[in-house]
């Protein structure tokens, strides 16, 4: 669908759409049409939605933006313990004291410790994922959006991991939306900024205030397409991919020994579902698997280039090591998934024999 | 009260510290204290969330930075462990 779109969009937005030629003309229609989509797709105004190379080039223009903008109001960042790196990165980079919020064992954040950060000194901006996309969490987004509004505290959701899968609400004042997640062809991200929010550039001067250069008018028109379709079959796919998921969290429960299924079982995303196996390394893990044919991601230390476990796992206090992270996409069949559970077992077994981890 | 037996597993990675903690620990009588010695990070956060899922109690944490160490000490569950 994303492909269809962006090579539709090959004939008429190849153009720079800041050219006043008919070509230009046509790129520019192309773009302002991308935007009143997605804008119509999460409640915001055209003049509210901006197209950024990537997600996180809009993670981060969001924080470091509002950070300029209330750089008088605050010198402090209240967020999440499981935030994506760039959004704690740059609230860093924005030299700003940068408090992390502990989160429950499910993943969700401790709604009253938010609600008591804020007040602890004068804050600039707080943030919050609309879903964890390690764990497949949903945040209580809605409660401390309450909570920053009654403060006059921006908060920045971070709906990276969930937007095309479930409703991202209208908790929030500034909002990213990442394409690739539903599907689209790299090279745009997007960045909702509601209009009120004190937003201010951290480039230099340019046409495009948020994005210098301005966005890939075929990565933006693909987004928008590809979010329609989602869009249009959002609830069949729903229900569809939480069966999957409740299939999973119950049969690796139930059939490999000293195992822990991790994140919220009920509030949660349609289509991610994770656990840690006691006694397994998740990079010996990920290469069985990978050898059955089955391509998961980890959370694991082993498995990242920094040797450093998941911030994610670490601030929920569950096992970072043995770590398996399946997305279930549209195209995941049940068929599927009974395959990866028939195999699942023994793979673990493999890694734990191979680690002399037996009857412990 | 029996003195404490040390695990260490300095200079191995995940999961091995929790593996020879583990091991230590199936024979260890219920009570007993335990204390592993890791380098690797990922012990500070695996040590507890084993405990918690074996049903053993994390009675001391400590972490010398200079010398890139933690040090946890676990008292052994009387019960048999859940599976």
């Amino acid at each position: 669908m994303a492909r269809r779109a962006f090579e539709q969009a090959l004939d008429d937005g190849w153009a720079d759409p800041r050219r006043l030629s008919t070509e230009g003309r046509r790129a520019r229609a192309l773009l302002d049409g991308a935007r009143e989509s997605l804008a119509g797709a999460v409640g915001a105004r055209t003049e509210e939605v901006h197209v950024a190379p990537s997600h996180t080039a809009a993670l981060h223009a969001a924080v470091l933006g509002v950070a300029a903008g209330r750089r008088r109001a605050g010198t402090r960042a209240v967020v999440s313990a499981v935030e994506r790196a760039a959004v704690l990165h740059a609230g860093e980079h924005a030299g700003l004291d940068v408090e992390r919020v502990p989160v429950h064992r499910t993943g969700a954040v401790d709604t009253e410790a938010f609600a008591a950060a804020l007040d602890d000194g004068p804050t600039a901006l707080a943030a919050l994922q609309h879903a964890n996309g390690e764990v497949g969490t949903l945040q209580p987004t809605g409660a401390a959006h309450a909570a920053t509004t009654a403060r006059g505290v921006p908060l920045i959701v971070d709906a990276g991991a969930s937007a095309g899968h479930v409703d991202v609400g209208a908790a929030w004042d500034v909002l990213a939306l990442d394409p690739r997640d539903w599907g689209s062809v790299p090279g745009a991200g997007v960045l909702v900024v509601r209009r009120g929010v004190r937003w201010r550039p951290v480039a230099p001067e340019d046409e495009d205030r948020f994005f210098p250069g301005g966005p890939s008018v075929l990565a933006a028109f693909a987004a928008a397409a590809s979010l329609e379709a989602v869009l249009a079959d959002r609830a069949e796919e729903d229900r569809r991919r939480r069966a999957l998921v409740d299939l999973v969290r119950t049969c690796v429960a139930a059939e490999v020994p000293d195992v822990e299924v991790v994140g919220d079982p009920d509030d949660r995303l349609p289509h991610v579902v994770t656990f840690s196996c006691l006694y397994v390394d998740g990079e010996a893990l990920v290469t069985e698997l990978d050898r059955a044919g089955f391509a998961v991601g980890s959370g694991s230390a082993c498995t990242s280039s920094s040797l450093e476990p998941s911030h994610v796992l670490a601030a929920m206090g569950v096992l970072t090591h043995g770590n398996v992270r399946i997305g279930l996409d549209r195209e995941t069949t049940r068929d599927d998934v009974e395959r990866f559970l028939a195999v699942l077992p023994g793979a673990v077994a493999r890694v734990r024999s191979f680690l002399g981890a037996q009857a412990l | 009260m029996s003195p404490t037996v040390v695990v260490d597993a300095r200079g191995l990675r995940c999961p091995l510290p929790v593996i020879r903690l583990a091991a230590a620990a199936r024979d260890a009588a219920p009570g007993a204290l335990l204390t592993v010695l890791a380098t690797d990070p990922a012990a500070e956060h695996d040590v507890p969330a084993w405990a918690r899922m074996r049903g053993h109690a994390v009675v001391g944490s400590e972490h010398d930075e200079a010398a890139g160490t933690w040090s946890l000490t676990v008292e052994v569950s009387g019960q048999a462990p859940a599976a």
